[in-house]
């Protein structure tokens, strides 16, 4: 069972013959100071059972206590994705043994979760926006980390012996059931990794999780099934667990697609059963089948009692809301006047934030996007690093717009005064200074280069006094070459054209 | 309501986790016939209309403040722990290791 | 020189007070006493000798510094080994927990450390409280100081015992469904079940966690007023704590009165299963009231004859659920079966070997009644006649201000006579259920003796929720008048253990 040795039809095939039914499960951990029921530390990497109270241990006689602020995240972020908040719901417990689960059952919601019946809008990379219905987000907590020594590389097959760390146990998730998503098509894997990206920034810009998923704060269930165009029922689903990554979400739904259609298409059924993602294969393989054994035996947590929200409470918690993603993706383009593809690439290229950060600090749009885009962008790839953290500020943008704009220096140069800066030198200013960048701007000087290729170039002056006014250019160039590009081309047209007196 | 037979008592002993022998099986099974045949009449007792109590004393929104408390250490986390490696709980393999 | 075992909490407390005796010569008195008695008696699972005398020497030299002291301080307590102690083991009286030490205190063992009353040790019980008899213990029956053949009740025998037979003047149990009440009543003792919510369950070991309440056991009313004050009051680490003071308990006790307080006789709990001997001081204690001014009313419970049934599916549910966690992984017994065995079944194996008969039959009952496809039958039907049962209380305090009815439908029955019929054991319990189902208040006194058997029966006050201090008024009165008429203390009566036990 360790090698996907499954069948598979290529994904266009597939898609010729079966539409694909999507559904995620995707579990947020909070960053709340403390865990879900306990008043230990929720936090990452400490020294194994360490982080534990009496509580996260299940010892005899331990009692759990809600963590208030862990509600109050969990409202949020039903509230960001549109949903309906109970006015009264319980916690359940769901019984099933395992030893990273101390207690032996999780304390979870069932009947009545907290937040259910919302939807989100995704957008697709080419614009396509597309609704996905929210069935229901529920509190719970997670388990202990397990480690598996002995057999091969730490896999839970063929270890000797498992150690646990409870110090995960009882930080506290939210878990985010979508409805079945169909009619996405060709689009299902891109749709999937643009499900969990949006529910990545969501709970992210609610500040809510740290929403890091290579440390597991978003982790990502992904539910496939096939069925033939044209039918209404469902097919067999599988549910593939630890997807754990964007791509990751993208390449194990187009997987399960192409192999469910393999299976479908050799006549067989498809098991019902969950399946493990393995992202150096890039394949799946079978996890364990959904049986009777799975009766959770679900009931009222007793220890725990309801939670009870009212209209001043929710409504305390909206306005507390920080605006939605989208929607200031929305606003922002409608102030900035972007085109709907200038707007993606500021997307795509993650510097939205900046851009906005700039034009708040008194540059116009179109240029701060023309810095963003442009040599910022370009200096972050070159050092490898995201434009955002190149340590370029708004300040900075506004400085070196401002010595263009007071005609101190012109684009070409801007871009040595940036160098300087990067590189230590002062401020935009003083580089200025320094290298001694600022644009030619005494008449005197100016005025001999400009009789050096007027003369240089005599048909050229006769045509401009003739009228061509258009052919200054050839002059200007004459002169900002002989004055190694430290002329302010504005002002040298406006000269060459009062020498030859003709009006500009 | 459904008798409770031999293979319902196996079957809820492996969900229960605690291994049974034969003769405790039907031991068990018989016991529990008995037991649930007495209290099998409280289903009919209640028409829809009666809400569940599952807490005696109604009280809602009981919430802790999120600020860390004392903790275990190390050692004491593992006090009573049959068996422990690397400041972990050691347990057996989880899978079978065929 | 006196027995200082023979005094009530309330007198120790006022000699210790007036310092005619010493804290250290009243513990020693009741450590010499256990040492005497209880090999015949089995109360005690672990004597802890040192740190009580530790902690009466700290009081007594506290005094001598006149420090301001509770006045419980220096008083000695026996604690039911459900409750975690620090220091000192804690089994649930289960070979699944043999030899554990918890790293922590139950919060009412806090409070008895904070009052400063020495903890004589732990008391027998049946594993995991679950029993009407004791027999149930992993570490052998306790026995009934009135008769070492007979029981002295369940689950909290070694509690009723130990103070029935002049070990400790005071001692805490539990109550899920008379396990205070019951053995209370066949050991010519006081036991009082608070309302639940009203003492803290943090550190109680769970058996079913909508039903357990931790109460005290004594000789008086007033002695379990008096420890009712220490150990009640709100605790943030139990979420169902109630917010409410303590109320004035002891001030309740003293004062004692009934005139023109409506006393209900609940119509279900006499006739058809209940010894003629207890019925005839039950109707005895009906008189003494009346003549003591209380106006006696008759109340109908007609659900009451479904609580039986529904205590057995909703404990057991709950009871499943919460003795999961004992697995052999984190703390208590391991069990390896031969060959490379995986967790699961180490699991199975330890729970196999380390739960007795009557737990693992609990469990697999709560197993079966949460199960898939009979929750709503079974498990979702009780919690409705739950509603039902309290709706009849709510009735009946309607009509009356307190209700009465006999504690245990007979007196203490042989060892061994019920163990092989559950059905029998439980019926034991049939009287004192209906408060656990409610969360109300229960409180059971001495009622004299049996005609046919000359042993105790136990009188039962219920209370509506929150009104503990009703039980006390009413309970003081009637203790006054019936011991008034035997001239002396029931418990005056009692053989003498040392002959009993060596005339065996």
């Amino acid at each position: 069972m360790t090698a996907g040795t499954d069948e598979v039809l290529s994904f266009d095939e597939a898609m010729e013959k079966y539409d694909p039914v999507l559904g995620f499960e995707v579990h947020v951990e909070l960053n709340t100071r403390t865990k879900m029921f306990s008043s230990a530390p929720n936090a990452f990497g400490d020294v194994p059972n360490t982080n534990v109270t009496p509580v996260d241990l299940g010892l005899p006689g331990v009692l759990p206590v809600v963590n208030g602020v862990a509600v109050e995240s969990a409202i949020k972020i039903g509230l960001a994705l549109n949903c309906s908040i109970a006015e009264k719901c319980y916690f359940a417990r769901k019984n099933y043994f395992y030893p990273d689960t101390p207690k032996n059952f999780q304390t979870s919601q069932f009947e009545d979760p907290i937040a259910y019946d919302g939807s989100i809008d995704i957008e697709l990379a080419d614009g396509t926006v597309f609704t996905v219905e929210i069935e229901r987000a529920h509190m719970e907590e997670d388990a202990g980390k397990l480690t598996h020594v002995g057999g091969s590389t730490g896999r839970i097959q063929g270890a000797e012996y498992s150690l646990v760390d409870y110090n995960r146990a009882g930080v506290p998730l939210i878990e985010i059931v979508t409805k079945p998503i169909e009619g996405a098509g060709a689009r299902a894997p891109e749709l999937a990794k643009a499900y969990v990206a949006a529910i990545r920034e969501i709970v992210k810009n609610l500040g809510v999780s740290d929403a890091r998923m290579e440390r597991g704060n978003v982790r990502c269930d992904a539910n496939v099934s096939l069925r033939p165009h044209g039918r209404e029922q469902f097919g067999t689903r599988t549910e593939t667990k630890n997807v754990n990554s964007l791509r990751a979400v993208e390449h194990a739904v187009r997987y399960e697609i192409q192999r469910h259609a393999a299976v479908l298409d050799s006549g067989t059924p498809i098991l019902q059963e969950t399946r493990h993602w393995h992202e150096d294969t890039r394949s799946t393989t079978s996890g364990r089948p959904k049986s009777d054994a799975d009766d959770y035996r679900y009931f009222p947590e007793p220890d725990l009692v309801p939670v009870v929200t009212d209209e001043a409470w929710i409504e305390t918690l909206r306005a507390s809301l920080p605006e939605p993603p989208a929607e200031r993706r929305k606003r922002l383009q409608a102030d900035w006047g972007y085109s709907d593809a200038e707007f993606r690439d500021v997307v795509n290229a993650g510097v939205m934030t900046s851009i906005e950060d700039t034009v708040a600090a008194g540059v116009g749009a179109v240029a701060a996007r023309k810095w963003w885009m442009g040599e910022i962008s370009r200096r972050a790839k070159l050092a490898d690093v995201e434009p955002s953290e190149l340590g370029v500020t708004p300040e900075l943008v506004v400085e070196l717009q401002g010595l263009i704009d007071a005609g101190k220096i012109n684009d070409k140069l801007s871009r040595d005064v940036l160098d300087g800066v990067l590189a230590g030198e002062g401020t935009p200013a003083e580089v200025v200074e320094q290298r001694g960048l600022a644009v030619v701007s005494d008449d005197g000087p100016l005025l001999d280069a400009i009789d050096g290729a007027l003369a240089a170039q005599p048909d050229v002056a006769d045509k401009i006094r003739g009228g061509k006014i258009q052919a200054v250019g050839a002059i200007v160039g004459g002169v900002m070459k002989a004055t190694r590009g430290q002329a302010d081309a504005g002002r040298v047209r406006e000269l060459i054209l009062q020498r030859l007196g003709v009006e500009g | 309501m459904a008798e409770i037979n031999r293979d319902d008592v196996a079957h809820l002993a492996r969900l229960a986790h605690i291994d049974m022998y034969d003769d405790e099986l039907d031991r068990m099974a018989g016991e529990l016939a008995v037991i649930v045949d007495s209290v099998k009449s409280i289903s009919e007792v209640a028409g829809d209309d009666v809400p569940a109590t599952s807490h005696p004393i109604p009280l809602s929104n009981v919430f802790r403040e999120d600020v860390v408390g004392a903790t275990l250490t190390n050692e004491e986390a593992l006090l009573g722990a049959p068996d422990n490696a690397d400041g972990r709980f050691r347990v057996p393999a989880i899978l079978d290791g065929e | 020189m006196t027995d200082l075992t023979r005094f009530s909490a309330d007198a120790l407390s006022r000699k210790l007070a007036s310092k005619e005796v010493s804290a250290v010569e009243v513990t020693q008195a009741h450590l010499d006493r256990i040492d005497a008695v209880d090999g015949a008696i089995n109360a005690f699972l672990h004597v802890n000798a040192d740190e009580a005398l530790r902690v009466a020497a700290e009081v007594d030299r506290a005094r001598a510094g006149a420090e301001t002291l509770h006045p419980l301080a220096g008083v000695p307590i026996a604690v039911k080994d459900l409750i975690v102690t620090r220091g000192q083991p804690t089994t649930a009286g289960s070979k699944i927990l043999e030899g554990w030490q918890s790293p922590y205190d139950a919060t009412v063992v806090s409070k008895l450390r904070a009052a400063r009353m020495p903890l004589l040790g732990k008391t027998n019980l049946d594993e995991f409280a679950m029993g009407s008899s004791t027999e149930h213990s992993a570490y052998g029956p306790t026995r009934n100081p009135w008769d070492l053949d007979r029981i002295p009740g369940g689950s909290g025998g070694g509690s009723a015992a130990a103070v029935a037979a002049f070990e400790a003047p005071l001692a805490l149990g539990t109550d899920t469904g008379g396990s205070i009440r019951q053995p209370g009543a066949v050991t010519g003792t006081v036991g009082v079940k608070p309302t639940y919510g009203g003492v803290s369950r943090y550190g109680a070991i769970a058996m079913a966690s909508s039903l357990d309440q931790i109460g005290p056991v004594s000789r008086t009313v007033l002695d379990s007023a008096l420890l009712h004050e220490v150990i009640g009051g709100h605790d943030p680490q139990d979420s169902t704590s109630l917010t409410d003071p303590v109320g004035a308990l002891v001030e309740a006790a003293r004062r004692g009165e009934v005139e023109g307080m409506r006393i209900g006789v609940i119509k279900e709990l006499q006739g058809e299963g209940y010894q003629a001997g207890v019925l005839t001081r039950f109707q005895e204690a009906l008189e003494l009231l009346r003549s003591a001014g209380a106006e006696i009313v008759e109340v109908s419970c007609p659900n009451f004859r479904y609580a039986l049934g529904a205590y057995y599916l909703i404990m057991p549910s709950e009871a499943s659920s919460n003795l999961a966690k004992y697995d052999g992984v984190r703390f208590g017994l391991r069990v390896v079966p031969d060959g490379a065995p995986t967790i699961e079944r180490v699991m199975g194996a330890t729970r196999a070997a380390g739960f007795g008969d009557e737990v693992k039959r609990r469990i697999i009952l709560g197993t079966y009644a949460l199960s898939a496809g009979y929750y709503d039958a079974y498990y979702g039907s009780a919690q409705q006649v739950r509603t039902l049962i309290q709706r009849d209380f709510a009735a009946a305090f309607e009509q009356a201000d307190v209700l009465i009815s006999p504690t245990a439908p007979t007196t203490a029955f042989k060892l061994g006579e019920k163990l092989g019929d559950p059905l029998a054991m439980y019926l034991n319990d049939v009287a004192t259920i209906p408060a656990n189902l409610a969360g109300i208040p229960g409180l059971s006194v001495p009622g004299g003796l049996a005609d046919e058997d000359g042993l105790p029966v136990g009188i039962q006050f219920l209370a509506p929720a929150r009104q503990d201090a009703r039980l006390y008024r009413v309970g003081a009165v009637l203790e006054a008048l019936l011991e008034e008429s035997w001239g002396g203390p029931l418990l005056s009566r009692a053989p003498e253990i040392t002959e009993i036990a060596g005339g065996k």
